[in-house]
């Protein structure tokens, strides 16, 4: 419906009709009570949009200039340094940020076909009855707070994690040829992976509503065709749905990336903040999000400070980037609000 | 011609194997959201005794509640929403108004959706760096600002949504009859809009209810109930995140209990904000 308005808005230029009333009313002086108030009130609404650009450009410059000590004591080796050590002050983020991005990774395997999965059942086969309250019960996954995701992953799925899951990995990937690296070390439950299906789980709506409605701007003629010549669901899915739709698809799944880079509390809970990078994606790792609310409040010193602002200076332009590929993306469906 | 039998059971067999696993997938799905709110309600329900309203959050082996965290919660939400509505308002109707097709208004609509996509804990080091580090103390005004920050791009993306939806046909109906284009705003663009703008801002009070990352370093945490906006203060969120990582019995079923009341309310905000919405879309 928001797809119908937009486009008969952008279809008819009556925005045309419109300024030129805007002008008038601005040329023709005291003719209408309260025309006065004209100016005032557009400079009012237009000082509120500017703020919202004036913070976004401070968040910029202050994250640059507070993090310039360690720029210019670490320079390149900040990002490429492995090591973080508050007593000797020596830092560098290459942990945090294998850490953020691996983590991410996970989530983005996990969440994406899941999420997709929801999103082709939810356009193709369910029944319409209950179509609209299964979208709403996926979306509700996005309005739980992160702390309660923390939460329940700390004192759900880490144990679960620990006695179950890694163990039997363990004893079936673990002996394989490269593959296992990734499954050695003791089942501790926290670490990575953990914090990487969490993160899947979070992500997951995200993903699930933006290709809804992306799948939702499929030409109803093109699947009736489709349908019509014989196709079976899975081939309309397959050959219809998700080529017509794969910018909106990718964009989602960016979207969704972006969501899971930026995730600071579920992740802080289970991901065990150690600065270390390992093979193992059971091995407690730290991201970004998690080293500033673990440490930030408790570091003292000058080039400590800096450090986890120059870290969150770099989680900042990763996200942002992210998001402009997304809006390149998305730039065809007028994306309701992200919840 | 007779199709080849073997291709269309194939077919049969993939389809049928591909439309179990998107079942599969809504499972999953569901059955995650179930096990988080039923062990919330398992473990946050048991612990909820009146304490919990009345007495401030305690030490360690010590009875209590988390009555200071729930006041300034309430006080970090509402200041935060107090400033976030006007300014998200105003700047959400120059987007769909004035500055509908502008080249400021693109830039200004792009700002908006790094915002509203920016993690949170980054919005607390911008509101850490700009107010905590030149006052020298943590304090709720610190906090309510980083979670204004927050709350304003929700309200701004959901204004204009909103007032996009009004028809252009009632914006020149107005016009026509000489009415100034502020009262055209004011009158008809908000009037029609209202239901729509008030779902953002339910949104918005969802979305800041639960944040943790950025009042870790800006309001930070206080053990005593607070109404001083000058110092630290208590909020729900951080008082769970510091309860439910010791390694106290009694704190971590606090932290269950504050983790039920959290949800129940974010739930209920965001339940009641799509009733709107459908409401709005079913008068349409």
């Amino acid at each position: 419906m928001v797809n119908d308005f937009a486009t008969s808005m952008e279809a008819t230029p009556t925005s045309g009709v419109l300024a030129q009333a805007r002008a008038g009313t601005k040329r023709l002086g005291r003719v209408a009570s309260g025309t006065r108030f004209e100016p005032a009130f557009g400079f009012i609404t237009r000082t509120a949009a500017f703020l919202l650009v004036a913070v976004m450009v401070s968040i910029f410059i202050l994250l640059t200039y507070e993090s310039l000590p360690a720029i210019r004591t670490f320079g390149l080796s900040f990002i490429t340094g492995s090591s973080w050590n508050p007593v000797s002050d020596k830092f560098g983020a290459l942990p945090a940020i294998a850490g953020t991005l691996i983590t991410s990774v996970i989530a983005i395997v996990f969440g994406a076909p899941l999420a997709l999965g929801v999103a082709l059942f939810l356009n193709e086969l369910c029944p319409f009855r209950i179509r609209q309250v299964l979208t709403t019960t996926v979306e509700l996954l996005a309005a739980i707070p992160s702390i309660i995701y923390g939460m329940w992953g700390l004192f759900v799925l880490v144990p679960l994690m620990a006695k179950k899951i890694q163990p039997a990995l363990i004893g079936w990937l673990g002996p394989l040829p490269y593959v296992g690296n990734l499954f050695q070390g003791p089942p501790f439950g926290i670490g990575v992976l953990t914090s990487g299906l969490i993160l899947s789980v979070m992500v997951l709506p995200f993903i699930a509503s933006v290709s809804l409605q992306a799948f939702a701007t499929v030409p109803v003629a093109l699947r009736e065709a489709a349908y019509g010549t014989g196709a079976s669901v899975w081939e309309v899915c397959r050959r219809i749905i998700l080529p017509y739709t794969r910018n909106g698809v990718v964009g989602a799944i960016m979207l969704g990336l972006g969501r899971a880079l930026g995730e600071t509390m579920a992740v802080t809970f289970v991901i065990g903040n150690a600065h270390s990078i390992s093979a193992s994606i059971f091995a407690p790792g730290t991201t970004i999000s998690a080293s500033l609310a673990n440490e930030f409040t408790e570091a003292f010193g000058t080039m400590y400070q800096s450090s986890l602002l120059a870290l969150g200076l770099i989680l900042f332009v990763i996200t942002f980037i992210v998001l402009i590929i997304t809006r390149i993306l998305l730039h065809s469906i007028n994306r309701q609000l992200p919840l | 011609m007779k199709p080849d039998p073997g291709i269309l059971l194939k077919r049969r067999i993939m389809n049928r194997c591909m439309t179990v696993l998107f079942v599969v997938a809504l499972v999953i799905s569901l059955g995650v959201l179930v096990a988080i709110l039923g062990k919330l309600i398992l473990d946050g329900i048991g612990y909820f005794t009146p304490a919990v309203f009345l007495k401030s959050t305690p030490a360690p082996g010590t009875e209590g509640g988390l009555f200071n965290a729930i006041v300034g919660s309430i006080i970090l939400v509402a200041v935060a929403i107090l400033f976030a509505v006007p300014l998200g308002i105003l700047a959400g109707t120059y987007l769909a108004e004035y500055g509908r097709n502008s080249r400021f208004g693109q830039v200004v609509r792009f700002c908006n959706d790094i915002l509203l996509s920016a993690p949170s804990i980054i919005i607390g080091l911008f509101i850490y760096s700009i107010i905590v580090m030149p006052s020298g103390h943590f304090s709720a005004w610190a906090g309510a600002l980083s979670l204004c920050v927050i709350a304003l791009p929700v309200i701004v993306r959901t204004t204009e949504d909103m007032l996009h939806l009004v028809p252009d046909t009632l914006r020149e109906a107005a016009i026509a009859l000489g009415c100034p284009y502020w009262r055209m705003i004011v009158s008809i663009g908000w009037r029609a809009a209202r239901p729509g703008i008030l779902t953002g801002i339910l949104l918005a009070v969802a979305r800041i209810s639960g944040e943790t990352a950025p009042l870790l370093f800006t309001s930070l945490n206080n053990q005593f109930a607070s109404f001083s906006m000058n110092g630290p203060i208590a909020s729900l969120p951080v008082v769970i995140f510091q309860f439910a990582m010791s390694p106290y019995r009694d704190w971590q079923h606090l932290a269950w209990a504050g983790a039920f009341l959290i949800t129940v309310t974010v739930l209920a905000l965001s339940i009641l904000s799509r009733y709107i919405l459908f409401v709005i879309w079913k008068g349409k």
